[in-house]
């Protein structure tokens, strides 16, 4: 914690050799990184050589609302390369739930990272910030997270709001939001933010972001929402099995009956993934095994912005509370149409009453030339 | 017999509505109603049973390409209908639509008073002359029209990530703004409604004054004309010459 001077890194190639992992493993966790971030195959030469030529990125993990299913998810991604050195070596600054460190040395370290690489460091944040209450809802070592992540900001030269929190709030921003729970880019201006939303997001796509910023020493292009275009340009819906049965019209009604044996598309027992952008359909989850929609169940929209307020997980239309009962918009519509009929029938009456006497002369009129016509 | 009292009108024939606005009226009926019954579909697909294979049938895939095709039609007649607002007739010209003057609030307030309080006045059922749109239906229709915007806005904001056509794709903020597909997809379900109870008022609405005008209204967007009594006639014509002469 004394040495001023930067410590020459070890790269990350070192830093595989030295785990003891072959040139092949290697090879094939770049080829994977390459392809996931949605790169060439000739852009391999590209990242292969940025990972053994540069030292490793100086990297802090704050934690504040969440429940740590992004670290999770990233620990279990596929390749063992992405756990054993990204995370455990860029996680080797600052993160409270894999250092060894704790306490005031946990601090220190914290502190002497963002001194040291004031402007290099990537800040990753996972969980979102409580902004009511002066935000003693989360507080860590005496401080607000507030107070942490302008802190960490200050320095860093890009920041990745991992997972749903960190991006939109998730479920601690659902209605009514007692705490506040802010997303990070609405709280930090002016530097370089990466969502990667998700709950928690795909640890490929974790690590592919990582790896995108350590290749070419920028952000991976973004979408409108933020998010990097190579893993959130589609739809869960373009990429499913089983839209083959969604464009067919065969849906599973309930989920214990024959439809869903057979494997039907899972939208009217309320699947989200219509409207949800996310790679689910082409990486999957542990190491490629299944995602929710393979294992009978709809997607959820856990990577969609508000999705907890947006709507019932297993249903497709969304509701409206405070109308006695709970009606969801065409229940609110048919009531609205049975009004409108009736006003337009008490309507035909009143003007039956009301114009009598002017439809009468028309009546009149229209009959008496009626009579003089010869035919 | 009220016969002694019995005045018989003479009508004057005028053109109200031009050609294009008739064929945009009745493109815009039917391309609204396939995007209600297909949008309903899309929204709660029925409950299909099959012995075959997924491959063999496309419902759905029909369902939404009827939606997808009809939209176009339906944005590019709207479209069509806006540009005619400033070259077609008085009648369809924009100005019927939005309130700018004085005059058409009293007017707005006229309409409320004879159609829907229905006063009379001495004792005497009264009537209004609109030959074109009357000012409540102008602004009504102008609400529609920003209805037809929203549907447009996020039905084409929906499908911008499906498409490969630039076109589409030029909507991709619209749900960017909105916060995701989802909440997109709401709101362009609940617009629905707006359309739904639209079409049964307005249906109603022509109906009643064909009945209690009897100047065919309904006829009017057939054949374009409308009759006026001549006096009423009389009374609202402007004496410079026409132009187009
Ligand atoms: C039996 C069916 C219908 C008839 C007889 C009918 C007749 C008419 C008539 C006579 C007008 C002009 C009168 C006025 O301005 O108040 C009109 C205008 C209009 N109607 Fe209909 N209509 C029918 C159905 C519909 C439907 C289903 C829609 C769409 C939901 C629709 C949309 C409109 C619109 C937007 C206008 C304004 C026209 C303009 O751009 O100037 N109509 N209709
Ligand atoms: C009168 C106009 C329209 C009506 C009434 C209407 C109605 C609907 C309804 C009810 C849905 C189902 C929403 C749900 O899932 O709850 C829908 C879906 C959709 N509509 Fe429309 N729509 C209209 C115009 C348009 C236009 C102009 C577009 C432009 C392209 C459009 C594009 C879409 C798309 C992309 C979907 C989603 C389909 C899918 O993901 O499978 N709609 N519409
Ligand atoms: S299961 Fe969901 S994502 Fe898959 S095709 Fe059906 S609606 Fe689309």
């Amino acid at each position: 914690m004394t040495n001023d001077a930067l410590p020459k890194q070890p790269t990350y190639y070192e830093e595989v050799e030295r785990k003891g992992y072959s040139r092949r493993d290697f090879m094939k966790f770049v080829s994977l990184m390459t392809a996931f971030i949605g790169l060439e195959n000739t852009a391999i030469g590209q990242v292969a050589k940025a990972l053994e030529t540069k030292p490793r990125l100086p990297v802090i993990w704050l934690h504040f609302q969440e429940c740590t299913c992004c670290s999770e998810s990233f620990i279990r991604s596929s390749h063992p390369i992405v756990a054993d050195i990204l995370l455990d070596k860029i996680s080797l600054d600052y993160t409270e739930t894999l250092m060894a460190a704790s306490g005031t040395q946990a601090e220190a370290a914290l502190k002497n990272t963002m001194t040291k690489y004031k402007g290099q460091y990537i800040l990753c944040v996972e969980g979102s910030v409580p902004t009511a209450a002066d935000g003693v809802y989360c507080m860590i070592g005496g401080k607000t997270s507030m107070q942490i992540l302008e802190e960490a900001a200050e320095g860093a030269a890009a920041i990745i709001a991992w997972g749903s929190c960190a991006s939109n709030g998730c479920v601690q921003a659902a209605k009514p939001n007692p705490t506040s729970a802010t997303p990070i880019h609405k709280l930090v201006k002016g530097k370089p933010i990466i969502k990667v939303p998700g709950c928690p997001p795909i640890g490929e796509v974790m690590a592919g972001v990582i790896v995108h910023y350590l290749t070419f020493g920028r952000i991976p292009e973004l979408d409108r929402l933020g998010r990097p275009k190579a893993f959130y340009s589609k739809r869960v819906h373009d990429s499913c099995y089983r839209r083959p049965f969604y464009d067919a019209g065969l849906f599973v009604e309930t989920f214990d009956d024959e439809n869903a044996k057979k494997g039907y598309c899972l939208y009217k027992v309320g699947c989200k993934g219509p409207s949800t952008y996310n790679a689910c359909g082409v990486m999957k989850w542990n190491n490629g095994t299944s995602y929710p929609i393979q294992s009978g169940h709809p997607c959820i929209g856990c990577s969609e912005e508000n999705y907890w307020d947006n709507g019932r997980l297993y249903e497709r239309a969304s509701h409206f509370a405070g109308f006695g009962i709970e009606a969801n918009a065409d229940t609110l519509g048919k009531v609205a149409l049975g009004v409108t009929a009736a006003a337009l029938a008490g309507h035909a009456i009143a003007t039956n009453i009301g114009k009598s006497k002017l439809i009468h002369e028309h009546q009149a009129e229209g009959r008496e030339s009626e009579h003089e016509l010869e035919q | 017999m009220a016969n002694k009292y019995l005045h018989i009108h003479r009508l004057r024939r005028v053109y109200v509505w031009e050609l294009p606005v008739r064929f945009y009226h009745w493109l815009n009926a039917l391309v609204i109603v396939v995007l209600i019954v297909t949008g309903f579909y899309i929204a709660n697909p029925l409950a299909l049973l099959s012995k075959q294979e997924a491959s063999t049938q496309y419902t759905m895939g029909w369902f939404r390409y009827l939606h997808f095709a009809a939209a176009y039609l339906f944005f590019f007649n709207f479209l069509f209908r806006l540009y005619w607002g400033f070259v077609g007739n008085k009648y369809a010209n924009w100005k019927q639509f939005i309130p700018t003057s004085q005059r058409f609030f009293k007017e707005m307030w006229t309409v409320f008073k004879i159609d829907i309080l229905m006063l009379k006045k001495n004792g005497q059922p009264q009537d209004h002359l609109s030959v074109g749109h009357n000012a409540m239906a102008g602004f009504i229709y102008f609400l529609t029209f920003i209805a037809f915007l929203v549907q447009c806005l996020t039905g084409f904001g929906l499908y911008s990530s499906m498409a490969s056509w630039w076109f589409p794709k030029l909507f991709a903020w619209v749900p960017a703004l909105l916060g995701g597909d989802i909440l997109t997809r709401q709101l362009h379900h609940w617009a629905m409604w707006f359309f739904i109870l639209f079409a049964v008022i307005h249906v109603y609405l022509v109906f009643y004054h064909d009945y209690v005008e009897g100047r065919g209204e309904i006829s009017s967007m057939g054949g374009g004309w409308k009759f006026i009594e001549e006096e009423v006639f009389e009374q609202h014509k402007h004496h410079t010459p026409n132009p187009e002469k």
